[in-house]
């Protein structure tokens, strides 16, 4: 009689461990899924931004940037300044709205702060390229690689010439 | 009384046929080509019918033929349909910009012939608010100086892969046929160049070979596959396999991988977790003229405005 009771508890408590455990892998997944993403495509000698940075006071004012970055007019967010993006205290990373660090290459995090419809189908593959084998492991672009962050409207491009009219076939 | 006169002549209807088709199989039959590649050639047998080692030995003589040819050495696989697999193609007709770069990625994976030029993929420009499903008077030949124009969109259409394809019923020779896995595919050993599959294709999306395809050694892409991209002869039909030399491997199809808008989506119509299902479960997808009951595998839909 013992027996069975003994056997019955191992049985329950295996069960609650085997289900504890699959919840807790779950979750990890959830919590660390990684997107496998090329380098960010940072402007030739630009980065690391700390080796310019580096003991540079953060300026939180917003003005007319004069010795460096004249070319980054900002048309995403008119009336935003560089540290709603960027970590003001470590240049090499962005920071989110609530304050959370995030790596470059992690950088779709940020643009899902608003943009969260289009961060939803870029996970599922659905927004944006994905490149590599369709029944395992996907390379991601980067929001960035197509969308130039800080004027982020697709650029027109030339297209490729039409195909040969019929009566152009000598 | 037609009885007697036949045997006045000495020579009945049935005799003289007999005789002239003897005679015509004689002078077909060119005695000159005395080499084995030829008359191997000649008795090959039908895709679906050949064993694997009949199907190797076939490989490496087109091989041989191909490598004299191009001087370059040319690999003919044979991979088959994985178990469990349904292609299905997805494109986002909201983000498509009509720069043809998938056109040309698709000519220099598939071998093309490049003069005459072949293309199996045609992007279609459509005035956006007009009446737009007249396929036929699309205009493919547009060439403004930047893509995306503001007033236009853009379509582009390749083989469907249906999975009811009138293409198929329509060869004579069984040359054509749907695999597995759901690609439409040719032989072209078997393919006589009548263009009847041409004639059943709604889509427009099969090419003919008026004279010996015409691509240099050096843009031959290698890797093939006998049903896909191996380069191809004069006077049989071609088109799209959503690249099975590279989808039986795991890899995107060329066009995707080309597009720069990442319009074009791929995958395994048999698993939830990939992107075409994705589309098809959260977005309102459509097939291009469906009620002709061809049920393809290409799905069209837009995801977002701008």
């Amino acid at each position: 009689m013992n027996r069975y009771i003994v056997s019955a508890a191992g049985t329950v408590f295996f069960l609650f461990f085997f289900f504890h455990l699959h919840q807790a892998e779950a979750l990890e997944q959830e919590v660390h899924k990684k997107f496998l993403v090329p380098p960010p495509p940072f402007s030739q000698g630009i980065f690391p931004c700390s080796q310019c940075h580096q003991g540079m006071p953060a300026n939180k004012a917003p003005r007319k940037l004069e010795m460096m970055h004249q070319d980054i007019a900002l048309h995403h967010m008119p009336g935003g300044w560089c540290f709603d993006c960027h970590n003001p205290d470590n240049r090499d990373t962005l920071r989110l709205a609530n304050g959370k660090i995030v790596k470059f290459s992690e950088s779709y995090n940020l643009c899902g702060q608003c943009h969260g419809t289009i961060l939803r189908e870029w996970k599922a593959g659905l927004h944006g390229k994905r490149t590599g084998m369709w029944n395992g492991e996907k390379q991601y672009l980067l929001c960035v690689h197509c969308h130039w962050p800080h004027d982020p409207e697709f650029k027109p491009i030339t297209p490729l010439p039409p195909p040969v009219k019929p009566s152009d076939i000598k | 009384m037609e009885q007697n006169d036949n045997k006045n002549s000495g020579l009945n209807r049935r005799k003289f046929l007999q005789g002239a088709a003897l005679g015509l199989a004689g002078m077909a039959l060119p005695l000159d080509r005395a080499d084995a590649s030829f008359w191997e050639s000649f008795f090959q047998k039908h895709f679906r019918e050949m064993n694997d080692a009949e199907i190797k030995k076939v490989l490496s003589r087109l091989e041989k033929e191909c490598e004299i040819k191009y001087k370059k050495a040319v690999k003919i696989g044979n991979e088959k349909a994985m178990p469990g697999v349904m292609f299905g193609y997805g494109l986002d007709l909201s983000r498509c910009i009509g720069c043809r770069r998938c056109v040309y990625g698709c000519v220099d994976e598939n071998n093309q012939s490049l003069d005459p030029q072949i293309h199996w993929i045609t992007v279609l420009r459509f005035k956006k608010g007009e009446k737009w499903v007249d396929l036929e008077n699309a205009e493919k030949y547009y060439n403004p100086d930047k893509v995306p124009q503001d007033d236009y969109f853009y379509m582009p259409v390749q083989c469907q892969q249906c999975e009811n394809p009138p293409c198929v019923r329509a060869c004579p020779t069984q040359a054509t046929w749907k695999d597995p896995d759901g690609i439409v595919v040719i032989d072209y050993n078997w393919c006589i160049g009548c263009r009847y599959c041409m004639a059943a294709c709604p889509y427009g999306a099969r090419r003919f070979n008026w004279t010996e395809p015409n691509r240099p050694a050096e843009k031959i892409n290698p890797n093939t596959h006998y049903l896909g991209n191996r380069p191809r002869y004069k006077g049989v039909v071609e088109k799209c396999t959503f690249c099975i030399q590279r989808s039986r491997n795991g890899r995107y199809p060329a066009c995707v991988e080309a597009c720069p808008v990442g319009a074009r989506k791929f995958g395994n119509l048999l698993d939830p977790e990939s992107e075409i299902r994705y589309a098809i479960k959260h977005k309102r997808v459509f097939r291009l003229k469906e009620d002709l009951n061809t049920n393809p595998k290409f799905y069209y839909f837009f995801a977002y405005g701008k």
